[in-house]
């Protein structure tokens, strides 16, 4: 694997593992790889050896419980938080940074985890709408979205609630504009905007950070 | 999205070593242009080096100026008291920009080096001579996709009326860069053969016959921080951004200017517009017009005149031969505070 360059000295070999797969012969891949690599191999499955090969570890905290993964370099964040740890409270919408469906908080700070790279979060906290209340405790703006109906089909919601609560969090819920501005890269198809500006400023009006 | 190896960079030094060595390898800051690239396959990249851990985020106030680092996330240098007090100019163009997370992930650096919002740069199924060849893989140095332009006589109400060529018309897509533009910052980095400095004008270049290359920076060069030069031109600024949603949309036009006053009298100012062409388009010759002159419509509109002399619509984008100097008028005034 090749890893954190400390000495100030990339990688050494310019050949990538993938292409050194591809290059070596089956039998100079035997030395190198487990059982089911090598009947991998036998059935012509470069792909799937070489993407055992490309893993790479990931430490990270999601919703305070630490994790240690391995992780392929092109898996984002929301993939990560919805296949690998089964978190589908975060939404897949458009997957290109343009709906925020899949805002999350990394180290408290809102972003799109489809354009995350997971392994950019490597000794991160990460907070999911899994991670803001619970079942028996909704987090306050959790309880606003209902109260005001911030929702209709709810595809939107959660990525919604987390960019709500960073926007009170960061000082940007200071009046109905101000939130439709710093709210504006969340979109909701069924048009609850009126209702969700509604519910954010009704937590904002409680005051302190949330 | 195509697999490609992965490597994290502790020293800008590591960096450009890594990325020089690779001809598909690529730097990777706040990842919010090229991770979408690379899912559309327009960027196929053997490697990403991950810089988001170097050490280059810091806004200082310097001996001559402000100094940003090329690590500074978007929302972080919009919020800072510092470019709120000194350059509001660039606090209001990176505030137009985007979307709150996507300000929270993008840094100074990649905002200067985002690519272009044409949708025929993202389609590799239709024409397109800035796309290049294909980076990496089997098919590594094949075109992606027709060569040709789709937008010429296509789909263009978003593209250029200023600096085009029988190649390419397309806009140059940031915000921040209008600011920085207006602002003659200049452009610290660093490369395989050292460091140089880039006067922001000279960064970004225009299509000519390499529509490909968006900026003036060599193979494997990373940039460091961006300084701008310290100056009267905080108090009276304004960003105007035209888009089809009043927020979270690329500039159909924009305006940015930062003036110092005197009475009513323009001691001077700084003017650029985005939306218009391949790299943030500086008015200098309007700027001279109005330097000394007293903040009117009537001397406005000249300056309007003089702005636009030379632009050029291709049938959808006719449109922002009016819009654009509507546009220049009022960011004056509001700028000037003579509405």
């Amino acid at each position: 694997m090749e890893n954190e360059n400390n000495a100030g000295e990339p990688e050494s070999t310019g050949a990538s593992r993938r292409a050194f797969l591809k290059q070596s012969s089956v039998l100079a891949a035997f030395a190198l790889t487990p059982p089911a690599a090598v009947h991998a191999v036998e059935k012509g499955l470069d792909e799937k050896v070489a993407v055992a090969f490309e893993q790479q570890p990931l430490r990270v905290e999601v919703n305070g419980v630490a994790q240690q993964l391995s992780v392929e370099p092109r898996v984002t964040l929301l993939d990560l938080l919805r296949e690998q740890l089964s978190l589908t409270g975060t939404k897949k919408g458009c997957d290109h940074g343009q709906c925020g469906a899949c805002t999350v908080h990394v180290d408290g700070q809102r972003v799109n985890s489809c354009l995350t790279l997971a392994l950019t979060t490597e000794g991160s906290k990460v907070t999911t709408i899994e991670g803001l209340g619970s079942v028996d405790k909704l987090h306050p703006m959790q309880e606003a979205f209902i109260k005001h109906d911030g929702f209709q089909c709810g595809y939107c919601t959660p990525g919604q609630i987390m960019s709500a609560v960073a926007c009170i969090n960061e000082g940007h819920a200071n009046s109905p504009d101000e939130v439709r501005e710093y709210m504006s890269g969340n979109i909701c198809r069924c048009g609850a905007y009126a209702n969700i500006v509604e519910a954010i400023m009704e937590v904002k009006s409680k005051g302190g950070r949330i | 999205m195509n697999p490609f190896q992965f490597t994290r960079a502790n020293t800008p030094q590591a960096a450009v070593l890594a990325v020089s060595k690779e001809s598909g390898a690529y730097f990777l800051a706040g990842g919010t242009n090229l991770i979408d690239l690379v899912k559309r396959e327009v960027v196929i990249p053997e490697r990403l080096v991950d810089i988001n851990r170097l050490p280059l985020a810091t806004i200082e106030e310097t001996a001559s100026g402000i100094r940003i680092g090329a690590m500074a996330k978007n929302s972080a240098v919009a919020d800072h008291p510092l470019i709120k007090k000194h350059l509001p100019l660039l606090s209001m163009a990176l505030n137009a920009g985007a979307s709150a997370q996507l300000r929270n992930m993008a840094t100074v650096g990649g905002n200067m080096m985002q690519r272009t919002r044409c949708p025929y740069f993202y389609d590799h199924s239709m024409p397109c001579n800035k796309r290049g060849p294909v980076q990496s893989g089997p098919s590594k140095g094949q075109p992606n996709g027709p060569a040709g332009c789709g937008a010429i006589g296509g789909v263009n109400r978003m593209h250029a009326i200023f600096g085009t060529s029988e190649k390419c018309i397309a806009v140059h897509p940031s915000d921040m860069c209008i600011a920085l533009a207006a602002l003659d910052a200049t452009v610290n980095v660093t490369g395989p053969k050292g460091n140089r400095s880039i006067h922001f004008a000279e960064f970004h270049r225009l299509p000519g016959d390499a529509p490909q290359k968006d900026n003036t920076l060599l193979p494997g060069e990373l940039i460091l921080s961006v300084d701008i030069p310290k100056n009267e031109l905080g108090k009276y600024a304004h960003y105007l951004k035209v888009r089809d949603r009043t927020s979270y949309a690329f500039a159909l036009v924009s305006v940015g200017v930062a003036a110092d006053m005197k009475g009513k009298t323009i001691q001077d100012i700084r003017l650029a517009m985005g939306g218009v062409a391949h790299k943030p388009w500086r008015l200098k010759e309007a700027e001279r017009y109005l330097k000394g002159k007293e903040a009117t419509l009537e001397n406005f509109k000249q300056a309007a005149t003089l702005a636009m002399q030379g632009a050029k619509g291709y049938g959808e984008n006719d449109f922002k031969l009016t819009l654009a100097p509507n546009s220049i008028i009022e960011a004056l005034q509001i700028a000037t505070q003579t509405v």
